[in-house]
Parts: C-alpha cells; sequence; structure tokens
C-alpha cells in the first residue's frame, strides 16, 4: 500500500479525498465501511437486548404476583391487554413469544456476530473492509426491516406473535395476524443472516493478511468463522419452513395441519393431511446450530480476552480448534433432543441422544482449555477480564445441566419445565451476554479511541453477575419441582408447584435489581465517548492484528498492509524485551 | 479504498470474491431446497393416498419447459466462453437468448399455473398441489432473480466491459453459476413432481 503511494501518488490523494467528502447519510447510515456497520449491528442489538429485557421484566411480575394489577405502569398497556394493570395470558404470550424471538434473533445474534463480527474481524485478519461492502451495507437494513416488522406486530390486531419463539404448529397456523407479520419479520433476519455468513466465510477465507495462514488466526477469528457456516447452512431449511408455514396461514395448505384437527369446538376446514412434526424437525435444524451461533462468538471473544489478560497463550489453541470445527459439524445432528417427548422412537431417540453427548464433548475441551489457561498466569482484573472469567463458570453450569436435558430418560420429567428455562439461560445470558459484555469494554478503545470507566465498568460487573444468579438460579429449583415454562400464572391452579411459588418472586426481584445494575453501563457507553481516557493504538498491551490499527481505525484501516509474523498468542516469550510479542511486528 | 481479489484471483486460494461468495451462496441455496425435497419426502411417506404428477400435472408441457431451460443454460455457457474470445457482439446475442428462454420458461409456467386455477385446482385442495404450488412457485422466483441479473448483464451493467472486461467476464460466470442452479433444480423437480 505504501509503496502504490510512492508510485502513483496523484489518484490516491484523490481518492483520500473522495472519501472525505462522503456525506452525513454515506458516512453515518447507508455505510458500506464494515466499522459502521458493525457498530450499527451492536446498537441495534444492544436496543433489542434492552427491549426484550424489557418484555421479561413485565413478565416477571406476573410470575411474581400473578394476577395483581401493576403499579404505576400497568394503566398503559390498555385494557385490551392489561385491563386495570392485571396481565391478561393472551398478552403474557405475546411478551414470552417476542422476548424469546427478540433476544435470540435481533438481540444476540446481531451483538456477538454482527457487531462483533464486523468490526473486529476484519481488523483482526489485516483486511482493508469486507469483500463484499456493498452487501454488508444490504445484510444490516435487512436486519434492520425485521427489527421493525417485529416490532410492528405488536400494533396490529391482535398484537404479536403468541406461540412461542419456536412457533409450534399448528397452534401457530391458527394464530392471529401477529405470527404472519413474524414469519415475514423472520425471512428478512434469515436473508439478513446469509448475506452476512456469505460475507463473512469469503472475507475470512480471501482477505486475511500476509503470512496470516489459518493456524496463526487468533480464537475469535475461527470462531466467527465456524459461525458463519452454521448461518449459511441452517438458517435456509428454517426459510424453508416458514415459507411453507406462511402458505398455510395465507393459501390455505395443509402442510403442518393434521387431519381431523377440531379448533374451539370447529372442525377446521382444511385438506389436511400435514405433519405438524415436520415444522418442529426443520425449526430445530436451525434452531440447535442456533444455540451454537450465540455461544461461539462468546467463545472468541472470551479466548482473546484470557489471553491478552493472563499475558500467557493460550492452552491448547490446536485443540481449541479442532473441537470448534467438530463442534460446528456435529451441531448439525443433534436437533432432536428438542423433540424426546414427541414419540420419536428407542432407535431415533437412542442416536440423537448419542450424538448430543458426543458433542458435549468438544465443548468441554474448549472450556477446560480456557480454564487451564488461567493456571499461572499473573493476571490483569480488569472490567473485560472479570466478565471473561465470569463466562466460565456461568457456561460450565449452563453446559453440565443440559446433560440430563440430552439423554432420554431424565429428559421426560424435565422437559418443557423451568429447568429448562435455567439451563439454556445460564448458557445465553449469564454466558454468552457476559462475553459480549466483555467484548464491549475490550474492544471499545479501539473503536473510539477510548477506555471505558474502569470503576463503573466494576460496579456493573458485580451487580450483574450476582443478580445473573439470583434470577436462575431458583428456576433449576422450580423446574425440578415440575413446574412447566409458559404458565401465565406460574403454576398457580397447581398443587405440586405450591412449595415453590415464592422462588418466583425471588427470581423477579433478581431481574429488576439486574435492570437497575445496567444503569452503570449505559452511563458509562455514552459518557466515555468524550470523557473517557484517551489512548494510542494498543491499550491492552496485545498480540493480535488489530491493535496495530489507529484508534479509531480510518477508512481502510491501516497505515501500510499488515503482516502476520507469527502465531496469535506470543505473550512472556522468554527472552524477549517486553511480556508481548506482537504478531505484526517482524 | 479497494478491496483486493474482486478481478485478480488470490494466489494462494485460486479464486476471486465473487467466486467463492457466489458458491457459498449456492450451498445455502441447496440447503433451501433440500428441505423443501425432505418435506415432500416425509409428506409424501406419510401420507394415506398420493396423488401420481400426472393425474394433475400437464407432462409434455413441462417436458417442453425442461428442453427450454436446458437450453438455456447452454446458451448462457455460450454468452460466458463468448466473452472469454473477447467477442462482445456474441456475447449480447448468447445473453438475449438466455433471457428469452427464461421468459418461455414463465409464459409455459403461467399457462399452467392459469389452467389449476381454471379448475379449482389450488393450493389448498391436497398437500400434493400444496408442495406442487411450493416448489414451482419458489423456482419461479429464482428463475426470475436469474433474469433480473442477466437481463442487467445484458444492457446497463454491460458498461463495466469497457472499463474492466475481466471484471465483467467473472460477474458473468457468476450469474450463469447462480442460472445453471436454477437449471439444476427444475431437472430434479421434474421428475418429482410431475413423473413419479
Amino acid at each position: 500500500m505504501t509503496d502504490k503511494v510512492v508510485v502513483a501518488p496523484k489518484p490516491h490523494a484523490e481518492h483520500a479525498i473522495h472519501h472525505e467528502e462522503l456525506g452525513f447519510w454515506r458516512k453515518y447510515v447507508f455505510s458500506t465501511d464494515h466499522k459502521v456497520i458493525g457498530i450499527q449491528y451492536a446498537v441495534t442489538g444492544l436496543l433489542f437486548l434492552l427491549f426484550g429485557f424489557c418484555l421479561m421484566m413485565l413478565m416477571r411480575w406476573q410470575l411474581a404476583y400473578p394476577g395483581a394489577p401493576l403499579p404505576l405502569i400497568g394503566s398503559l398497556f390498555g385494557e385490551a391487554r392489561m385491563p386495570g394493570g392485571t396481565m391478561l395470558p393472551e398478552f403474557y404470550n405475546e411478551l414470552g413469544a417476542m422476548h424469546g424471538t427478540i433476544m435470540v434473533f435481533l438481540g444476540v445474534v446481531p451483538l456477538a456476530v454482527g457487531g462483533f463480527g464486523n468490526f473486529v474481524l476484519p481488523l483482526q485478519i489485516g483486511a482493508p473492509d469486507m469483500a463484499f461492502p456493498k452487501i454488508n451495507m444490504v445484510s444490516y437494513w435487512c436486519l434492520f426491516l425485521g427489527g421493525i416488522t417485529m416490532l410492528g406486530s405488536f400494533f396490529v390486531p391482535g398484537g404479536a406473535a403468541q406461540s412461542g419463539w419456536t412457533s409450534y404448529t399448528p397452534l401457530a397456523v391458527i394464530a392471529g395476524t401477529g405470527q404472519t407479520w413474524w414469519l415475514i419479520g423472520m425471512i428478512f433476519l434469515i436473508t439478513s443472516s446469509l448475506l452476512g455468513a456469505v460475507n463473512f466465510i469469503t472475507t475470512t477465507i480471501q482477505l486475511r493478511a500476509k503470512g496470516l495462514t489459518f493456524m496463526r488466526f487468533p480464537f475469535f477469528c475461527w470462531a466467527q468463522f465456524v459461525t458463519a457456516f452454521l448461518l449459511l447452512l441452517a438458517f435456509p431449511p428454517l426459510e424453508a419452513a416458514g415459507v411453507m408455514q406462511l402458505m398455510d396461514r395465507i393459501a390455505g395448505t395443509s402442510f403442518f395441519l393434521p387431519s381431523g384437527l377440531v379448533v374451539s369446538g370447529q372442525a377446521l376446514t382444511n385438506a389436511g393431511g400435514g405433519n405438524p412434526l415436520l415444522w418442529q424437525h426443520l425449526f430445530w435444524f436451525l434452531a440447535h446450530p442456533e444455540v451454537y451461533v450465540l455461544i461461539l462468538p462468546g467463545m472468541g471473544i472470551v479466548a482473546e480476552i484470557i489471553a491478552n489478560n493472563t499475558r500467557k497463550p493460550l492452552w491448547g489453541y490446536r485443540s481449541m480448534v479442532y473441537s470448534l470445527v467438530f463442534l460446528g459439524f456435529m451441531s448439525f445432528i443433534v436437533w432432536a433432543h428438542h423433540m424426546f417427548m414427541t414419540g420419536m422412537g428407542t432407535a431415533m431417540a437412542a442416536f440423537f441422544q448419542t450424538t448430543t453427548m458426543i458433542i458435549s464433548i468438544p465443548s468441554v475441551v474448549i472450556l477446560t482449555a480456557l480454564i487451564i489457561s488461567l493456571w499461572g498466569g499473573s493476571i490483569r482484573y480488569n472490567t473485560p477480564m472479570l466478565f471473561a472469567v465470569a463466562f466460565l463458570p456461568m457456561f460450565g453450569i449452563g453446559g453440565l445441566t443440559g446433560l440430563p436435558l440430552g439423554l432420554n430418560i431424565s429428559d421426560i420429567p424435565l422437559h418443557d419445565t423451568y429447568y429448562v428455562i435455567a439451563h439454556f439461560h445460564y448458557v445465553v445470558a449469564p454466558g454468552t451476554i457476559f462475553a459480549l459484555m466483555a467484548g464491549i469494554y475490550y474492544w471499545y478503545p479501539k473503536a473510539t479511541g477510548r477506555k471505558m470507566n474502569e470503576t463503573l465498568g466494576k460496579i456493573h460487573f458485580v451487580g450483574s453477575f450476582i443478580c445473573m444468579n439470583v434470577i436462575f438460579m431458583p428456576m433449576f429449583i422450580i423446574g425440578m419441582a415440575g413446574v412447566s415454562r409458559r404458565l401465565f400464572d406460574a403454576g398457580t391452579a397447581y398443587a405440586f408447584a405450591q412449595p415453590t411459588m415464592h422462588w418466583n418472586a425471588v427470581s423477579s426481584w433478581g431481574a429488576w435489581t439486574l435492570a437497575v445494575f445496567q444503569i452503570p453501563f449505559i452511563f458509562n457507553f455514552f459518557w466515555s465517548l468524550w470523557k473517557g481516557e484517551t489512548v494510542g493504538e494498543n491499550p491492552w498491551q496485545a498480540t493480535t492484528i488489530e491493535w496495530s490499527a489507529p484508534s479509531p481505525p480510518p477508512h481502510g484501516n491501516f497505515v501500510g498492509a499488515p503482516e502476520a509474523y507469527r502465531g496469535p498468542y506470543e505473550y512472556s516469550v522468554p527472552g524477549a524485551a517486553r511480556d508481548f510479542v506482537p504478531q505484526y511486528e517482524a | 479504498m479497494d478491496i483486493p481479489y474482486t478481478v485478480a484471483v488470490r494466489r494462494d486460494t485460486g479464486l476471486t470474491n465473487g467466486k467463492i461468495g457466489i458458491w457459498l451462496f449456492l450451498a445455502s441455496e441447496v440447503m433451501l431446497f433440500g428441505a423443501l425435497f425432505a418435506s415432500y419426502i416425509l409428506m409424501r411417506v406419510g401420507a394415506t393416498s398420493w396423488p401420481r404428477g400426472d393425474m394433475f400435472l400437464d407432462v409434455p408441457l413441462a417436458t417442453l419447459n425442461t428442453i427450454v431451460l436446458i437450453a438455456s443454460s447452454v446458451t448462457m455457457v455460450m454468452a460466458w466462453a463468448s466473452l472469454m474470445r473477447r467477442r462482445f457482439g456474441t456475447f449480447r446475442i448468447y445473453m438475449g437468448a438466455t433471457i428469452l428462454f427464461g421468459l418461455v420458461f414463465l409464459v409455459v409456467k403461467y399457462f399452467e399455473y392459469s389452467h389449476h386455477i381454471h379448475l379449482g385446482e389450488l393450493p389448498s385442495t391436497n398437500n400434493f398441489l400444496a408442495i406442487y404450488f411450493t416448489l414451482t412457485g419458489l423456482h419461479g422466483l429464482h428463475v426470475i432473480g436469474g433474469m433480473v441479473v442477466n437481463a442487467y448483464f445484458w444492457g446497463p451493467g454491460a458498461k463495466l466491459w469497457k472499463t474492466n472486461p475481466t471484471w465483467f467476464t467473472n460477474r458473468v460466470e457468476h450469474s450463469g453459476l447462480f442460472w445453471h442452479f436454477v437449471d439444476l433444480v427444475w431437472i430434479f423437480l421434474f421428475p418429482t413432481l410431475y413423473l413419479l
């Protein structure tokens, strides 16, 4: 790049001027710069996380105090949803379905894949931008449209989708208009993910810096690379299923409607002969790999931060990478462990429980390698590291409590109870979201040129860590008592649920307190934009290539063409002048 | 700022960005149609009775359409080959023929559809017609998509030929890959729906 400037200075200079002339709209709104798009994704993701969290806080009121009118804000939702401030079951179902949908497809995925993937991945592999910048922009705007559709569905007659984030048929087919909006919204979101996935894989393969072989990749790049393959290959079957459900709802087909279905005493006039389980198969064929889409970028972020703050190379980098690839592959053949209750027969159940047990091995390898990486390090406990270290036991709890759910026999009593809710929330909420928070604190200086405040960060961490456990630990107790999920009265009607009812209030107060502890984060996020400590290009003394770019990186990212000379984590090399030897320094 | 390897191949992978991109996109398309074909198999296996395709569908007309689409694939290759030989005029003719064949396919499809609707054979009539309309409808959308891209390269997109012929040739090759994929889907659709 520098050579070119010397040989032909004139066109390059014109080029640079041309970029500075970009107006506000092209520069910040309809931008093709991967960093701007990454930040757009991240901010959208954070806003939707907050929104999904608000939906859940409303639900938590109903679960803690079933039937009690919600003080102050209860009357805002109107007589159709909360007459006299008391929540109707239909509204509870709306909140439940949209909480799941928004958190998964509009919160975590946009932040973990769209946000961190777009911003960090090209910088980490030393690329000037993504391989297809315009497609990258289209991919963000598809997500945006999907988000708007999902939000808009709250205002259609009958409200938003009410059939759970899984939209099981035949319930979803006979549900109100909101479900149609949900399906259309999903088609936008799927399109966005597909375009993004094509872009990520191509960028990773083609735009690597000179010398950056695959085994010199930072673990985060590997995580994003495998995630992109999961998105690319798992989402289209859900798109097909979505089209079929849309046909069922609009064209009157019976893909998912069995013969002789009677709804509210009326026999349906559809042709019938469809298969409701077909939807479940197609849905989980996406949604199990989707679980790994949620967790793998988190693991990637945590690996980066742990290597940086233990000042040691990652322990077992190669076995982590092989585990990651194996995990990605296996995630396509475990989906029916979500369906043990459908009477699939012992041969099928045995197959899927075996694959499920096998897939736990690479997850454990990665987690173990990360824990061993801590051993003997002189650990710097800054805010990113606190979140990253907390990820390990939280993901551990989430993962290990999944084992009984993966076994056919023990799944039967636990299926669809609060135990399941606790299990996957431990993976995603204190797991992935902690990893994402760690990532925000870690790469914020790269994106803005300023560090976030450490004291506020630590308050945010300690509060969140305690509250997350107060929310989800009681759910294991409630679930093991046999209380089902999706009950709008939290099980008030059942005698067996009574001994654990009081835990619901504990969980709810944990959730509301968690909201309070997000205030320091939100304040810190904006305050640090102007008042944060200014930093140079490498504030964490890190080794990977993104830290060779200026903070914030200009259009085109690097001053010269970066080159990789060694592996990603050369920390504390004996005999070296400093305790880190950057990948990008010859 | 320019993105590297849009025109020239990267030496260690031997590919341009666009080539990888289109193949990845096709992989996702395989999964999309694969899921629909899998659903077809599952529904047919589970059904108490399932009509033979020719009880509802017009096999000679579909055979004609199959021939039309295969012909369009041949002209697509010829269009790309003309660019490789730096003959832009021939490219225009072959690309035009490809678009025209696509149009013929859609017109025939339109007559098939309107005939069904006229007879009251709707997607809601039975599950065979439901999957027939879904699969062929989605395939039809892909044909339209391919035609739009091809028409762009035939018309306004062809300006690139003057400034960067290699890049233009690559783009035509990529849209050709998509077009062949759309044909291939039909090659599977035709026996599955009409003959079996």
